[in-house]
Protein backbone atom coordinates (compact mmCIF):
# COMPACT_ATOMS: atom_id res chain seq x y z
CA UNK A 1 0.00 0.00 0.00
CA UNK A 2 1.46 3.24 -0.82
CA UNK A 3 2.41 5.45 1.61
CA UNK A 4 -0.38 8.18 2.49
CA UNK A 5 1.48 11.36 4.73
CA UNK A 6 1.06 14.62 3.27
CA UNK A 7 4.11 14.89 0.86
CA UNK A 8 3.95 11.25 -0.65
CA UNK A 9 0.61 11.78 -1.60
CA UNK A 10 1.25 15.37 -3.06
CA UNK A 11 3.64 13.54 -4.89
CA UNK A 12 1.63 11.16 -6.95
CA UNK A 13 -0.52 13.71 -7.89
CA UNK A 14 -0.58 13.83 -11.20
CA UNK A 15 -1.28 10.40 -12.10
CA UNK A 16 -4.06 9.96 -9.59
CA UNK A 17 -5.85 13.01 -11.69
CA UNK A 18 -4.44 11.51 -15.00
CA UNK A 19 -6.46 8.55 -13.46
CA UNK A 20 -9.31 10.43 -12.07
CA UNK A 21 -10.45 13.00 -14.86
CA UNK A 22 -9.18 10.62 -17.74
CA UNK A 23 -7.19 13.31 -19.36
CA UNK A 24 -3.52 13.71 -20.26
CA UNK A 25 -2.98 17.09 -20.25
CA UNK A 26 0.73 16.60 -21.41
CA UNK A 27 -0.58 16.53 -25.04
CA UNK A 28 -1.69 19.70 -24.82
CA UNK A 29 2.16 21.06 -24.11
CA UNK A 30 4.12 23.12 -26.18
CA UNK A 31 6.41 24.44 -23.66
CA UNK A 32 7.79 25.01 -20.12
CA UNK A 33 5.18 27.67 -20.38
CA UNK A 34 2.97 27.44 -23.44
CA UNK A 35 0.55 25.16 -24.30
CA UNK A 36 -2.74 24.92 -26.44
CA UNK A 37 -5.69 26.38 -24.32
CA UNK A 38 -8.00 26.84 -28.09
CA UNK A 39 -7.25 23.14 -28.59
CA UNK A 40 -7.77 21.93 -25.45
CA UNK A 41 -11.57 22.99 -25.03
CA UNK A 42 -12.33 21.95 -28.60
CA UNK A 43 -11.06 18.54 -28.00
CA UNK A 44 -11.68 17.70 -24.99
CA UNK A 45 -14.48 19.91 -24.04
CA UNK A 46 -18.02 19.44 -25.51
CA UNK A 47 -19.38 21.87 -28.42
CA UNK A 48 -21.89 24.34 -27.68
CA UNK A 49 -24.63 22.20 -29.27
CA UNK A 50 -23.75 19.14 -27.46
CA UNK A 51 -23.63 21.09 -24.00
CA UNK A 52 -27.37 22.28 -24.41
CA UNK A 53 -28.86 18.64 -25.22
CA UNK A 54 -26.53 17.69 -21.71
CA UNK A 55 -28.14 20.12 -19.98
CA UNK A 56 -31.41 19.47 -21.28
CA UNK A 57 -31.33 16.29 -20.44
CA UNK A 58 -31.27 17.13 -16.56
CA UNK A 59 -33.15 20.46 -16.59
CA UNK A 60 -30.08 22.46 -16.49
CA UNK A 61 -29.83 25.56 -18.17
CA UNK A 62 -32.59 28.09 -19.65
CA UNK A 63 -33.06 30.18 -16.66
CA UNK A 64 -35.31 33.34 -17.11
CA UNK A 65 -33.18 36.67 -17.44
CA UNK A 66 -35.52 39.24 -15.57
CA UNK A 67 -35.69 42.89 -16.24
CA UNK A 68 -34.60 44.80 -12.56
CA UNK A 69 -36.97 47.43 -13.33
CA UNK A 70 -37.58 48.74 -9.83
CA UNK A 71 -33.68 49.13 -9.00
CA UNK A 72 -33.35 50.57 -12.82
CA UNK A 73 -35.72 52.80 -11.31
CA UNK A 74 -33.80 53.39 -8.69
CA UNK A 75 -30.74 53.58 -10.08
CA UNK A 76 -31.62 56.77 -12.35
CA UNK A 77 -32.86 58.16 -9.59
CA UNK A 78 -29.43 58.54 -7.94
CA UNK A 79 -27.53 58.97 -11.13
CA UNK A 80 -26.49 61.67 -13.18
CA UNK A 81 -29.03 63.37 -15.65
CA UNK A 82 -29.82 60.75 -18.69
CA UNK A 83 -27.40 57.73 -16.95
CA UNK A 84 -28.73 54.58 -15.63
CA UNK A 85 -28.36 51.64 -17.82
CA UNK A 86 -31.09 48.91 -17.69
CA UNK A 87 -29.97 46.22 -15.43
CA UNK A 88 -31.00 42.14 -16.00
CA UNK A 89 -30.66 39.89 -14.30
CA UNK A 90 -29.89 35.50 -14.98
CA UNK A 91 -32.22 33.79 -12.35
CA UNK A 92 -29.47 31.17 -12.16
CA UNK A 93 -31.24 29.71 -9.16
CA UNK A 94 -33.59 28.31 -11.04
CA UNK A 95 -31.20 25.15 -12.08
CA UNK A 96 -31.98 21.89 -10.20
CA UNK A 97 -29.68 22.32 -7.31
CA UNK A 98 -29.92 26.07 -7.12
CA UNK A 99 -27.28 27.95 -8.66
CA UNK A 100 -25.00 28.26 -11.87
CA UNK A 101 -22.81 25.07 -10.93
CA UNK A 102 -25.78 22.84 -11.97
CA UNK A 103 -24.01 23.87 -15.40
CA UNK A 104 -20.68 22.80 -15.06
CA UNK A 105 -21.82 19.36 -12.82
CA UNK A 106 -24.30 18.90 -15.29
CA UNK A 107 -21.12 18.16 -17.99
CA UNK A 108 -18.93 16.82 -15.61
CA UNK A 109 -21.02 14.13 -14.42
CA UNK A 110 -22.45 13.36 -17.94
CA UNK A 111 -18.81 12.60 -19.09
CA UNK A 112 -18.30 10.63 -15.73
CA UNK A 113 -21.04 8.27 -16.47
CA UNK A 114 -20.04 8.63 -20.63
CA UNK A 115 -16.30 6.92 -19.85
CA UNK A 116 -17.82 4.12 -16.44
CA UNK A 117 -16.75 5.73 -13.92
CA UNK A 118 -18.76 4.56 -11.13
CA UNK A 119 -19.05 7.68 -8.79
CA UNK A 120 -17.79 11.23 -8.96
CA UNK A 121 -15.95 13.18 -6.28
CA UNK A 122 -15.16 17.43 -6.11
CA UNK A 123 -13.48 19.19 -4.15
CA UNK A 124 -15.71 22.41 -3.11
CA UNK A 125 -17.27 24.16 0.01
CA UNK A 126 -19.50 26.01 -2.20
CA UNK A 127 -22.55 25.79 -4.46
CA UNK A 128 -20.65 23.10 -7.00
CA UNK A 129 -21.11 20.50 -4.03
CA UNK A 130 -24.71 20.46 -4.06
CA UNK A 131 -24.81 20.78 -8.51
CA UNK A 132 -22.57 17.81 -8.92
CA UNK A 133 -24.67 15.74 -5.86
CA UNK A 134 -27.65 16.92 -7.98
CA UNK A 135 -26.56 15.89 -11.14
CA UNK A 136 -24.98 12.54 -9.63
CA UNK A 137 -28.20 11.57 -8.07
CA UNK A 138 -29.78 12.24 -11.64
CA UNK A 139 -27.16 10.17 -13.52
CA UNK A 140 -27.06 7.47 -10.94
CA UNK A 141 -23.58 7.99 -9.98
CA UNK A 142 -22.33 7.79 -6.24
CA UNK A 143 -20.86 11.17 -4.97
CA UNK A 144 -18.45 12.24 -2.51
CA UNK A 145 -17.77 16.31 -1.79
CA UNK A 146 -15.05 17.14 0.27
CA UNK A 147 -15.61 20.36 1.79
CA UNK A 148 -13.93 23.08 4.53
CA UNK A 149 -16.24 23.91 6.95
CA UNK A 150 -14.82 24.13 10.53
CA UNK A 151 -12.48 26.05 12.65
CA UNK A 152 -10.05 24.67 15.17
CA UNK A 153 -13.14 24.83 17.93
CA UNK A 154 -15.23 23.24 15.24
CA UNK A 155 -17.82 25.77 14.62
CA UNK A 156 -18.83 25.43 11.02
CA UNK A 157 -19.42 28.39 8.87
CA UNK A 158 -22.98 29.27 8.16
CA UNK A 159 -23.37 29.39 4.76
CA UNK A 160 -20.94 25.95 4.14
CA UNK A 161 -22.98 24.11 6.69
CA UNK A 162 -26.44 24.70 4.35
CA UNK A 163 -23.93 23.48 1.37
CA UNK A 164 -23.15 20.86 3.16
CA UNK A 165 -26.80 19.85 4.59
CA UNK A 166 -28.04 20.07 0.68
CA UNK A 167 -24.85 17.84 -0.72
CA UNK A 168 -26.75 15.25 1.70
CA UNK A 169 -30.25 15.90 0.75
CA UNK A 170 -29.21 14.39 -2.74
CA UNK A 171 -27.65 11.38 -1.03
CA UNK A 172 -23.51 12.59 -1.53
CA UNK A 173 -21.64 11.73 1.48
CA UNK A 174 -19.89 14.66 2.62
CA UNK A 175 -16.15 14.58 4.47
CA UNK A 176 -16.17 17.90 6.00
CA UNK A 177 -12.67 19.35 7.18
CA UNK A 178 -11.16 22.19 9.57
CA UNK A 179 -9.32 24.94 8.03
CA UNK A 180 -6.44 24.32 5.51
CA UNK A 181 -5.59 23.65 2.27
CA UNK A 182 -4.86 19.85 2.58
CA UNK A 183 -8.27 19.28 1.92
CA UNK A 184 -6.52 18.74 -1.84
CA UNK A 185 -4.76 15.93 -0.22
CA UNK A 186 -7.85 14.76 1.58
CA UNK A 187 -9.40 14.93 -1.84
CA UNK A 188 -6.14 12.92 -3.75
CA UNK A 189 -6.47 10.36 -1.20
CA UNK A 190 -10.14 9.80 -1.80
CA UNK A 191 -9.84 9.63 -5.41
CA UNK A 192 -7.23 7.41 -4.96
CA UNK A 193 -9.19 5.20 -2.76
CA UNK A 194 -12.61 5.42 -4.83
CA UNK A 195 -11.43 5.56 -8.58
CA UNK A 196 -13.70 7.74 -8.98
CA UNK A 197 -14.05 10.50 -11.40
CA UNK A 198 -12.82 14.34 -10.45
CA UNK A 199 -15.41 16.50 -11.07
CA UNK A 200 -13.03 19.10 -10.81
CA UNK A 201 -14.29 23.04 -11.35
CA UNK A 202 -11.64 23.85 -13.54
CA UNK A 203 -11.41 20.58 -16.11
CA UNK A 204 -12.43 21.96 -19.69
CA UNK A 205 -15.91 20.12 -19.20
CA UNK A 206 -16.58 22.31 -16.44
CA UNK A 207 -16.04 25.45 -17.83
CA UNK A 208 -17.57 24.13 -21.43
CA UNK A 209 -20.41 24.03 -19.48
CA UNK A 210 -20.97 27.39 -18.71
CA UNK A 211 -20.61 28.92 -22.31
CA UNK A 212 -24.71 28.03 -22.47
CA UNK A 213 -24.58 30.61 -19.58
CA UNK A 214 -23.19 33.86 -21.93
CA UNK A 215 -24.59 32.18 -24.87
CA UNK A 216 -28.64 32.17 -23.17
CA UNK A 217 -27.66 36.08 -22.22
CA UNK A 218 -26.92 36.63 -25.88
CA UNK A 219 -29.88 34.96 -27.53
CA UNK A 220 -32.42 35.88 -24.93
CA UNK A 221 -31.86 39.19 -25.60
CA UNK A 222 -31.99 39.00 -28.94
CA UNK A 223 -35.50 36.88 -28.97
CA UNK A 224 -36.86 39.69 -27.35
CA UNK A 225 -35.55 42.15 -29.96
CA UNK A 226 -33.03 44.10 -27.61
CA UNK A 227 -29.35 45.39 -28.18
CA UNK A 228 -26.60 43.32 -27.32
CA UNK A 229 -25.50 43.56 -23.96
CA UNK A 230 -23.04 46.55 -23.52
CA UNK A 231 -21.83 44.63 -20.02
CA UNK A 232 -22.21 41.61 -18.29
CA UNK A 233 -21.12 41.49 -14.81
CA UNK A 234 -20.03 38.32 -13.42
CA UNK A 235 -18.96 37.35 -9.68
CA UNK A 236 -15.33 35.91 -9.79
CA UNK A 237 -13.61 33.48 -7.84
CA UNK A 238 -11.72 30.83 -9.40
CA UNK A 239 -12.45 31.92 -12.86
CA UNK A 240 -14.86 29.68 -14.48
CA UNK A 241 -17.83 31.82 -14.36
CA UNK A 242 -16.41 34.75 -15.86
CA UNK A 243 -13.91 32.38 -18.56
CA UNK A 244 -17.45 29.97 -19.87
CA UNK A 245 -19.41 32.75 -19.58
CA UNK A 246 -17.02 35.58 -21.86
CA UNK A 247 -16.65 32.03 -24.30
CA UNK A 248 -20.49 31.71 -24.11
CA UNK A 249 -20.82 35.53 -25.69
CA UNK A 250 -18.32 35.10 -28.20
CA UNK A 251 -19.90 31.80 -29.40
CA UNK A 252 -23.03 33.59 -29.48
CA UNK A 253 -22.07 36.62 -31.13
CA UNK A 254 -21.68 38.96 -28.44
CA UNK A 255 -17.99 39.27 -28.40
CA UNK A 256 -18.64 43.16 -27.87
CA UNK A 257 -19.96 42.79 -24.76
CA UNK A 258 -18.05 44.41 -21.79
CA UNK A 259 -16.56 41.83 -19.43
CA UNK A 260 -16.69 42.38 -15.76
CA UNK A 261 -15.69 40.73 -12.94
CA UNK A 262 -16.77 41.48 -9.54
CA UNK A 263 -15.71 39.96 -6.38
CA UNK A 264 -15.73 41.04 -2.88
CA UNK A 265 -12.78 42.55 -1.01
CA UNK A 266 -12.37 40.89 1.42
CA UNK A 267 -8.14 42.31 1.56
CA UNK A 268 -5.93 41.52 4.55
CA UNK A 269 -7.75 38.24 5.42
CA UNK A 270 -5.70 35.33 4.83
CA UNK A 271 -7.10 32.32 3.55
CA UNK A 272 -5.62 29.69 4.88
CA UNK A 273 -5.94 31.09 8.16
CA UNK A 274 -7.73 29.14 11.40
CA UNK A 275 -8.36 32.41 12.84
CA UNK A 276 -9.43 34.11 9.74
CA UNK A 277 -11.80 31.16 8.55
CA UNK A 278 -14.98 32.77 10.67
CA UNK A 279 -14.22 36.36 10.58
CA UNK A 280 -15.55 36.46 6.93
CA UNK A 281 -19.23 36.87 5.90
CA UNK A 282 -18.75 35.75 2.28
CA UNK A 283 -17.04 32.00 1.66
CA UNK A 284 -16.65 32.63 -1.80
CA UNK A 285 -16.74 35.16 -5.22
CA UNK A 286 -13.82 37.08 -2.92
CA UNK A 287 -10.62 38.63 -3.39
CA UNK A 288 -9.31 36.09 -2.12
CA UNK A 289 -9.89 33.56 -4.66
CA UNK A 290 -10.66 35.94 -7.45
CA UNK A 291 -6.74 37.36 -7.28
CA UNK A 292 -4.90 34.27 -6.47
CA UNK A 293 -6.43 32.50 -9.17
CA UNK A 294 -6.52 35.05 -12.28
CA UNK A 295 -2.72 35.84 -11.73
CA UNK A 296 -2.06 31.70 -11.34
CA UNK A 297 -4.64 30.04 -12.34
CA UNK A 298 -3.12 26.56 -12.48
CA UNK A 299 -2.90 26.59 -8.83
CA UNK A 300 -6.27 24.56 -9.41
CA UNK A 301 -6.62 20.44 -8.41
CA UNK A 302 -5.96 20.00 -12.37
CA UNK A 303 -2.61 20.41 -14.00
CA UNK A 304 -4.13 23.22 -16.65
CA UNK A 305 -7.11 25.34 -15.36
CA UNK A 306 -9.40 25.59 -18.26
CA UNK A 307 -10.52 28.98 -16.28
CA UNK A 308 -8.63 31.53 -17.46
CA UNK A 309 -10.07 34.68 -16.34
CA UNK A 310 -7.09 36.98 -17.70
CA UNK A 311 -7.93 35.88 -21.08
CA UNK A 312 -11.26 37.31 -21.15
CA UNK A 313 -11.43 39.88 -18.58
CA UNK A 314 -12.04 43.56 -19.45
CA UNK A 315 -12.58 45.05 -16.10
CA UNK A 316 -12.69 43.74 -12.46
CA UNK A 317 -14.30 45.84 -9.67
CA UNK A 318 -14.90 44.79 -5.87
CA UNK A 319 -17.88 45.38 -3.65
CA UNK A 320 -17.90 45.65 0.10
CA UNK A 321 -19.51 42.70 2.77
CA UNK A 322 -22.23 45.09 3.75
CA UNK A 323 -22.88 46.71 0.14
CA UNK A 324 -23.70 42.66 -0.83
CA UNK A 325 -25.75 42.69 1.51
CA UNK A 326 -27.80 45.88 0.85
CA UNK A 327 -28.08 44.81 -1.87
CA UNK A 328 -29.62 41.43 -1.38
CA UNK A 329 -32.24 43.19 0.71
CA UNK A 330 -32.67 45.53 -2.31
CA UNK A 331 -33.58 42.66 -4.33
CA UNK A 332 -35.65 41.34 -2.10
CA UNK A 333 -38.03 44.06 -1.48
CA UNK A 334 -38.12 45.54 -4.80
CA UNK A 335 -37.69 43.30 -7.24
CA UNK A 336 -39.25 40.23 -5.00
CA UNK A 337 -36.53 37.82 -5.47
CA UNK A 338 -34.85 36.73 -2.64
CA UNK A 339 -31.27 34.91 -3.05
CA UNK A 340 -28.50 34.21 -1.46
CA UNK A 341 -26.41 36.99 -0.94
CA UNK A 342 -22.96 35.45 -2.72
CA UNK A 343 -24.24 35.55 -6.16
CA UNK A 344 -25.36 38.67 -5.64
CA UNK A 345 -21.42 40.13 -5.68
CA UNK A 346 -21.80 41.21 -9.22
CA UNK A 347 -25.07 42.92 -9.12
CA UNK A 348 -23.92 45.17 -6.27
CA UNK A 349 -21.36 46.15 -8.60
CA UNK A 350 -24.12 46.52 -11.31
CA UNK A 351 -25.64 48.66 -8.96
CA UNK A 352 -23.13 50.99 -9.49
CA UNK A 353 -21.83 50.66 -12.79
CA UNK A 354 -24.99 51.15 -14.20
CA UNK A 355 -25.06 54.80 -12.90
CA UNK A 356 -21.97 55.73 -15.20
CA UNK A 357 -23.55 53.79 -18.00
CA UNK A 358 -26.46 55.81 -20.62
CA UNK A 359 -29.77 55.35 -19.77
CA UNK A 360 -30.45 53.47 -23.26
CA UNK A 361 -27.54 50.48 -22.83
CA UNK A 362 -27.70 47.49 -20.84
CA UNK A 363 -26.22 45.63 -18.08
CA UNK A 364 -26.40 42.35 -17.18
CA UNK A 365 -25.97 40.23 -13.83
CA UNK A 366 -25.64 36.87 -14.74
CA UNK A 367 -26.04 34.60 -11.50
CA UNK A 368 -28.23 34.11 -8.74
CA UNK A 369 -27.79 31.67 -6.40
CA UNK A 370 -31.09 29.75 -3.63
CA UNK A 371 -31.20 30.81 -0.60
CA UNK A 372 -31.47 29.76 2.74
CA UNK A 373 -30.97 28.91 6.34
CA UNK A 374 -27.36 29.76 6.75
CA UNK A 375 -26.71 31.14 3.01
CA UNK A 376 -28.83 34.22 3.65
CA UNK A 377 -28.06 37.97 5.26
CA UNK A 378 -29.18 37.22 8.73
CA UNK A 379 -27.19 34.47 9.24
CA UNK A 380 -24.17 35.66 8.23
CA UNK A 381 -24.32 39.05 10.23
CA UNK A 382 -25.67 37.43 13.33
CA UNK A 383 -22.78 34.96 13.36
CA UNK A 384 -20.08 37.82 12.39
CA UNK A 385 -21.53 39.18 15.21
CA UNK A 386 -21.34 36.46 17.80
CA UNK A 387 -17.35 36.19 16.08
CA UNK A 388 -17.01 39.79 17.44
CA UNK A 389 -17.27 41.51 13.86
CA UNK A 390 -18.85 44.82 14.68
CA UNK A 391 -22.45 44.98 12.36
CA UNK A 392 -23.46 48.84 11.70
CA UNK A 393 -25.16 51.40 8.99
CA UNK A 394 -22.39 54.19 8.16
CA UNK A 395 -20.04 54.44 4.87
CA UNK A 396 -18.62 50.92 3.47
CA UNK A 397 -15.82 52.65 2.37
CA UNK A 398 -14.62 52.61 6.43
CA UNK A 399 -15.37 48.31 5.91
CA UNK A 400 -12.57 46.27 7.23
CA UNK A 401 -12.82 42.63 6.49
CA UNK A 402 -11.98 41.21 9.47
CA UNK A 403 -13.38 43.76 12.33
CA UNK A 404 -16.12 45.15 10.46
CA UNK A 405 -19.28 45.06 7.88
CA UNK A 406 -20.52 48.36 7.38
CA UNK A 407 -24.32 48.68 5.73
CA UNK A 408 -24.36 51.32 3.69
CA UNK A 409 -26.77 53.74 4.94
CA UNK A 410 -27.81 55.46 1.30
CA UNK A 411 -27.72 53.80 -2.47
CA UNK A 412 -25.22 55.94 -3.55
CA UNK A 413 -22.51 54.73 -1.13
CA UNK A 414 -22.62 51.69 -3.36
CA UNK A 415 -19.05 51.51 -5.24
CA UNK A 416 -17.24 49.68 -7.61
CA UNK A 417 -14.09 50.15 -6.90
CA UNK A 418 -11.68 49.48 -9.97
CA UNK A 419 -8.88 46.99 -9.62
CA UNK A 420 -5.75 48.08 -11.86
CA UNK A 421 -5.77 44.63 -13.96
CA UNK A 422 -2.06 45.46 -15.25
CA UNK A 423 -0.83 44.94 -11.96
CA UNK A 424 -2.90 41.35 -11.59
CA UNK A 425 -1.14 40.68 -15.13
CA UNK A 426 2.18 41.76 -13.85
CA UNK A 427 2.08 39.53 -11.35
CA UNK A 428 0.46 36.72 -13.99
CA UNK A 429 4.44 36.81 -15.58
CA UNK A 430 5.94 37.07 -12.67
CA UNK A 431 4.23 33.67 -11.44
CA UNK A 432 5.30 32.26 -14.34
CA UNK A 433 8.58 33.19 -14.25
CA UNK A 434 8.92 31.76 -11.01
CA UNK A 435 6.92 28.87 -10.97
CA UNK A 436 8.66 27.73 -14.77
CA UNK A 437 12.21 28.32 -13.28
CA UNK A 438 12.18 29.78 -17.27
CA UNK A 439 14.49 32.65 -17.72
CA UNK A 440 14.14 34.15 -21.23
CA UNK A 441 10.94 34.25 -23.24
CA UNK A 442 10.18 34.37 -26.62
CA UNK A 443 8.59 32.63 -29.51
CA UNK A 444 5.91 30.64 -28.91
CA UNK A 445 5.89 31.53 -25.02
CA UNK A 446 5.98 35.44 -25.81
CA UNK A 447 2.26 34.59 -28.44
CA UNK A 448 0.65 32.88 -25.41
CA UNK A 449 1.52 34.83 -22.70
CA UNK A 450 0.18 37.38 -24.83
CA UNK A 451 -3.28 35.49 -25.27
CA UNK A 452 -2.99 34.58 -21.41
CA UNK A 453 -3.21 38.14 -20.22
CA UNK A 454 -5.13 39.73 -23.34
CA UNK A 455 -2.04 41.48 -24.58
CA UNK A 456 -0.16 42.69 -27.68
CA UNK A 457 2.87 40.86 -28.09
CA UNK A 458 4.92 44.06 -28.00
CA UNK A 459 3.22 45.06 -24.46
CA UNK A 460 4.11 41.56 -23.03
CA UNK A 461 7.55 42.57 -24.11
CA UNK A 462 7.33 45.71 -22.35
CA UNK A 463 5.78 44.11 -19.21
CA UNK A 464 8.66 41.59 -18.39
CA UNK A 465 11.51 44.60 -19.28
CA UNK A 466 9.70 45.74 -16.27
CA UNK A 467 10.18 42.59 -13.75
CA UNK A 468 13.23 42.47 -11.63
CA UNK B 1 -20.71 6.84 30.63
CA UNK B 2 -22.09 8.64 27.84
CA UNK B 3 -24.94 6.21 27.02
CA UNK B 4 -24.92 3.38 24.41
CA UNK B 5 -25.73 4.20 20.15
CA UNK B 6 -27.09 1.58 18.59
CA UNK B 7 -25.81 -0.05 15.56
CA UNK B 8 -27.26 1.44 12.49
CA UNK B 9 -27.83 4.84 13.49
CA UNK B 10 -27.32 7.82 11.88
CA UNK B 11 -23.44 9.25 13.47
CA UNK B 12 -21.12 11.84 12.82
CA UNK B 13 -16.97 10.72 13.63
CA UNK B 14 -13.91 12.73 13.50
CA UNK B 15 -10.51 11.91 12.61
CA UNK B 16 -7.48 13.76 12.98
CA UNK B 17 -6.65 13.46 8.97
CA UNK B 18 -3.12 15.46 9.88
CA UNK B 19 -1.61 15.94 13.42
CA UNK B 20 -0.16 19.30 14.06
CA UNK B 21 3.43 19.28 13.08
CA UNK B 22 2.82 17.49 10.21
CA UNK B 23 0.86 19.98 8.24
CA UNK B 24 1.27 21.43 4.82
CA UNK B 25 4.32 23.24 4.51
CA UNK B 26 2.81 26.89 3.49
CA UNK B 27 -0.30 26.83 6.05
CA UNK B 28 -0.11 30.02 8.07
CA UNK B 29 1.41 29.74 12.19
CA UNK B 30 -1.89 29.54 13.22
CA UNK B 31 -3.06 26.91 11.02
CA UNK B 32 0.11 24.86 11.33
CA UNK B 33 -0.56 24.94 14.77
CA UNK B 34 -3.79 22.81 14.91
CA UNK B 35 -4.38 19.60 13.55
CA UNK B 36 -6.35 18.48 10.06
CA UNK B 37 -9.79 17.35 11.18
CA UNK B 38 -12.47 15.37 9.39
CA UNK B 39 -15.86 15.15 10.30
CA UNK B 40 -18.28 12.95 8.50
CA UNK B 41 -21.75 10.85 8.80
CA UNK B 42 -22.67 7.24 8.20
CA UNK B 43 -24.75 4.33 10.07
CA UNK B 44 -23.00 2.90 12.70
CA UNK B 45 -22.13 -0.28 12.51
CA UNK B 46 -22.04 -1.66 16.23
CA UNK B 47 -23.11 -0.47 18.90
CA UNK B 48 -20.72 2.19 20.65
CA UNK B 49 -20.47 5.23 22.93
CA UNK B 50 -19.75 8.51 21.97
CA UNK B 51 -15.67 8.98 22.28
CA UNK B 52 -15.06 5.93 21.70
CA UNK B 53 -13.49 4.59 18.25
CA UNK B 54 -16.51 3.26 15.91
CA UNK B 55 -16.82 2.14 11.99
CA UNK B 56 -19.40 3.68 9.82
CA UNK B 57 -21.03 2.90 6.77
CA UNK B 58 -21.38 6.49 4.40
CA UNK B 59 -24.23 7.04 2.32
CA UNK B 60 -21.93 5.84 -0.71
CA UNK B 61 -21.77 2.88 1.20
CA UNK B 62 -17.86 3.47 2.11
CA UNK B 63 -16.37 1.84 5.58
CA UNK B 64 -14.90 4.40 7.84
CA UNK B 65 -13.47 4.51 11.29
CA UNK B 66 -13.59 7.62 14.10
CA UNK B 67 -14.23 8.65 17.20
CA UNK B 68 -18.18 8.76 17.46
CA UNK B 69 -19.16 12.38 17.99
CA UNK B 70 -22.49 13.60 17.63
CA UNK B 71 -25.67 10.38 17.31
CA UNK B 72 -28.40 11.93 15.40
CA UNK B 73 -25.93 15.39 14.33
CA UNK B 74 -28.32 18.58 14.67
CA UNK B 75 -27.96 20.72 11.30
CA UNK B 76 -26.71 23.67 13.51
CA UNK B 77 -27.30 26.63 11.09
CA UNK B 78 -30.59 28.72 10.92
CA UNK B 79 -31.30 32.27 10.53
CA UNK B 80 -31.22 33.88 13.57
CA UNK B 81 -32.66 37.31 14.48
CA UNK B 82 -33.84 40.07 12.49
CA UNK B 83 -31.50 42.88 12.42
CA UNK B 84 -32.57 46.46 12.42
CA UNK B 85 -29.44 47.36 10.22
CA UNK B 86 -31.51 45.43 7.75
CA UNK B 87 -34.98 46.31 8.15
CA UNK B 88 -34.82 49.34 7.18
CA UNK B 89 -33.38 49.45 4.11
CA UNK B 90 -36.79 48.63 2.03
CA UNK B 91 -38.39 51.34 3.60
CA UNK B 92 -36.10 53.43 2.64
CA UNK B 93 -35.40 52.77 -0.69
CA UNK B 94 -39.23 53.01 -1.45
CA UNK B 95 -39.33 56.45 -0.38
CA UNK B 96 -36.60 57.51 -3.02
CA UNK B 97 -38.49 55.17 -5.36
CA UNK B 98 -41.92 57.22 -4.58
CA UNK B 99 -40.38 60.31 -3.96
CA UNK B 100 -41.80 63.20 -6.25
CA UNK B 101 -44.38 60.53 -7.24
CA UNK B 102 -47.89 61.88 -6.46
CA UNK B 103 -49.83 59.55 -3.95
CA UNK B 104 -52.77 58.22 -6.51
CA UNK B 105 -54.59 57.07 -3.56
CA UNK B 106 -54.40 60.71 -1.72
Amino acid sequence: MPADDYQAVMARKNQIMKKAVGLDYSRFSRSEIAFDYGRMMAEVGYSLAEIIKIQQATGVGNTPLLELKNLTALVRKIAPRGKGARIFLKDEAANPSGSFKARRAAVSVYHAEKNGYDGVVAATSGNYGAAVASQAAMRNLKCIIVQEVFDRQGQGQPEILEKGRKCEAYGAEVLQLSVGPELFYTFLRVLEETGYFNASLYTPFGIAGVETLGAEIATQLRARGEREADAVVITHAGGGNLTGTARGLIKANSGKTKIIGASVDLSGLHMASDRDFNRKSFTTGHTGFGVPFASWPDRADVPRNAARALRYIDRYVTVKQGEVFYLTEALAQLEGLERGPAGNTSLAAAFALAQTMEQGQIIVVQETEYTGAGKHPLAQLNFARENGIRVERGNPDLEKAGESVIIPERPEQIKARELDLDRIKLSYLKNILKNTGVKKIEGEDLVFLAEEIKKSIAEVRAMLNRLP
Amino acid sequence: MAAIVNKGSWVQIYQVILPAGQRAPQVPDDTGRVPLELRTKGFLLEDGRPGEEVMITTYTGRRLKGILEEPAPVYQHKFGRPLPELLLIGKELRAILTEGVEDSAG
